[in-house]
């Protein structure tokens, strides 16, 4: 077997991307709270879009190691561009890959390849969080299609994106509630977008409420089997935390330069702040909570590759131990800062409010403690 | 239209190493890119190949590593990639590199041959010219753009001097070498660098070519060089603000003092 080049050259390839096209106008996003439309056209027409898509469904073939590496590496200068393709991939590429039908992949697959067509996924209601069995959006079977009404909160890519994983109720039973997941399109007559949402942080990236009002979706739109609903948007999860793992492992990483290219610069009492055993101790504490997060963001991603069981139970420690490293180092980034790092002039004061939504989004930390729990106190 | 498209691997670094027993640059251990001049050779080629489908190849000299830029250019849309390797070819010159390149040139079979104007480790801008002499083809250096026209057989390009540009018409063969700032290099694809993988390099050795060994490699090179050093900064400043005029002057005078003019 010869050498393998491909992770090598996509490296080079996002690093030099992510520094050529996303770098220069991450702030002027984060200040405008502009969905970076430019940048995904970029980001589509070299492939990225359709990275971990088989070629028979218009993809370009990759894997996750690729996919992953590029989420960590756009977040390293802008989180709300890893999130666009964390969203797009993870919560609704990903779904479809592992549970749609062949006509469903080769009707979505190929146009979300391209980019022509972004993702999203729909599972949170106003009164359906972490306790997302309390669905209030609704189903109802017809002869050949489903009614569905109801409403979602926080969907990322609403408004930009095309197709829609959501989640709707199908039947209920006193408390028992069957969950079915259906593929509906932004063009269906009935579906609209709400209220967008303004935020501490990802501020460029399109927060929204989705309105149903009597979307006539067709039966052969529905993902996965009748009552599967609850289990596929769990395994979704899944994959997506991997997804926020690695934004928040980009996140941290861009905030850890920053600030080791500013300690070398910045004097104090004469001499760099490098040179203060302060900073060279927070330097390292910082760097080996980023390397940590970098070991479980792998062995999640191998999990998920190579389909293996330990996936819940390894996403979770992954985006939970990330997303805390990315909330700690970024804080950290601006401490070291000092005054400067509280100002719009750096930009470790906007990976700071970024990196606050990994510790929420896709099941809080609280929620991935629970997920590591159960499976401990299970054997 | 097969494209021919000469690249080099090249030290992404100022601090380059030298070898104090050969004077040549060492390249082991320093981070390596493909030239800058010569990917815009193979933007201005892959802009062909989607106008009119234009066939490109990519050729580089160099050790076996340099099979990383062959790849890369594949990944951007290369059709095929040669490396031309074997260390009878080591320590080789212009001169040498010319005549090995332009062997392998004849072996791997063009239309046209693009290079970039000159790499950026060495800044001789001498192989490219010298492989056209050494295939009798024409040549149009500092070019900053070409269009085919393969119905007639002609090359139209635009020549950038410092203060014109000229417009060449070239038939039939022809080498053309190319500045970096005519074009942006696309990225590699995400597609391209998983085909890629699958994709052979094809390796032309000193067997596969037709040379006289006393031309190739180190003693086969004109070219000694006598020493290399890098150059150190001379605190010894003085810093004067006069008019262009005045300036002119005092810099004449200073130069004289020295004994330099």
């Amino acid at each position: 077997m010869s050498k393998v080049y491909k992770y090598d050259l996509f490296n080079q390839m996002i690093e030099e991307f992510a520094l050529r096209e996303v770098k220069p106008i991450a702030e002027e996003v984060d200040e405008e709270e502009r969905f970076p439309t430019e940048t995904v056209a970029k980001m589509s027409k070299i492939g990225l879009m359709g990275t971990i898509v088989p070629k028979q469904y218009g993809g370009m073939g990759g894997d996750y190691q690729m996919y992953v590496k590029a989420v960590a590496e756009l977040s390293k200068h802008c989180g709300t561009t890893g999130v666009i393709l964390s969203a797009h991939m993870s919560l609704c590429v990903a779904p479809i890959l592992d549970f749609g039908t062949e006509e469903q992949k080769m009707r979505y697959l190929p146009r979300m390849s391209t980019g022509e067509w972004i993702g999203a996924f729909g599972l949170t209601e106003p009164n359906a969080g972490t306790d997302a069995s309390n669905q209030q959006t609704i189903a109802v079977e017809h002869d050949d299609h489903w009614v569905i009404n109801g409403s979602k909160i926080f969907i990322t890519n609403a408004g930009y994106a095309e197709v829609y994983v959501i989640v709707a109720v199908t039947a209920r039973e006193g408390r028992k509630v069957e969950m079915t997941t259906f593929l509906m399109e932004a063009s269906m007559p009935g579906f609209t977008i709400g209220k967008k949402e303004k935020k501490m942080g990802i501020r460029g990236s399109s927060t929204c409420e989705l309105i149903f009002k009597d979307v006539i979706v067709p039966k052969e739109n529905m993902l996965g089997k009748r009552g599967e609903g609850f289990k596929i948007a769990m395994k979704t999860l899944d994959g997506g935390r991997i997804g926020i793992a690695a934004q928040a492992l980009g996140l941290a990483e861009g905030a850890l330069n920053e600030t080791v290219s500013y300690v070398k610069e910045r004097k104090q009492f004469g001499r760099p702040i490098a040179q203060l055993q302060n900073t060279q101790f927070t330097l390292a504490d910082m760097s080996v909570r980023v390397e940590a997060s970098r070991l479980l963001v792998e062995r999640a991603m191998n999990a998920k590759q190579n389909k293996d069981r330990a996936l819940s139970v390894y996403a979770a420690e992954a985006k939970l131990f990330a997303s805390e490293t990315a909330s700690y180092v970024t804080s950290k980034a601006v401490q070291l800062h000092g005054g400067y790092g509280y100002t719009r002039e750096y930009p470790v004061e906007r990976m700071m409010r970024d990196a606050k939504i990994t510790e929420i989004y896709e099941g809080t930390s609280e929620v991935q403690k629970m997920v590591i729990s159960g499976a401990l106190l299970k054997k | 239209m097969r494209i021919a498209v000469c690249i080099k691997q090249v030290p992404n670094t100022t601090e380059i190493k030298i070898d104090p027993v050969t004077n040549t640059l060492k390249r082991d251990g320093v981070p390596s890119i493909m030239n800058p001049d010569d990917k815009a050779a193979l933007e201005s080629a892959l802009v062909l190949k989607d106008k009119y489908n234009a066939e490109v190849v990519v050729v580089t000299m160099g050790p076996p590593q340099a099979e990383l830029i062959l790849r890369e250019a594949m990944s951007m849309g290369a059709d095929e990639a040669f490396l031309v390797t074997d260390r009878a070819f080591a320590g080789s010159d212009t001169w040498a590199t010319s005549t090995i390149l332009a062997a392998a040139l004849k072996k791997v079979g063009y239309d046209i041959i693009i290079g970039g104007r000159q790499a950026i480790d060495g800044d001789t801008a001498q192989v490219g010219p010298q492989i056209a002499e050494h295939l009798d083809i024409p040549q149009v250096t500092y070019v900053v753009e070409i269009d085919i026209d393969e119905k007639n057989n002609v090359c139209r390009v635009k020549k950038e001097f410092e203060d014109r540009y000229q417009i060449v018409e070239v038939k039939g063969k022809a080498l053309f070498t190319v500045l970096s700032g005519m074009n942006e290099p696309r990225y590699m694809l995400v597609g391209g660098i998983v085909d890629q993988e699958e994709k052979a390099i094809t390796v032309i050795t000193v067997n596969d070519i037709e040379v006289d060994r006393g031309n190739i490699g180190l003693l086969g090179s004109p070219t000694k060089v006598k020493s290399s050093f890098s150059k150190t900064v001379d605190s010894n400043k003085e810093l004067i603000e006069l008019s262009p005029q005045e300036a002119a002057k005092v810099i004449a005078d200073k130069l004289a003092e020295k004994h330099i003019i």
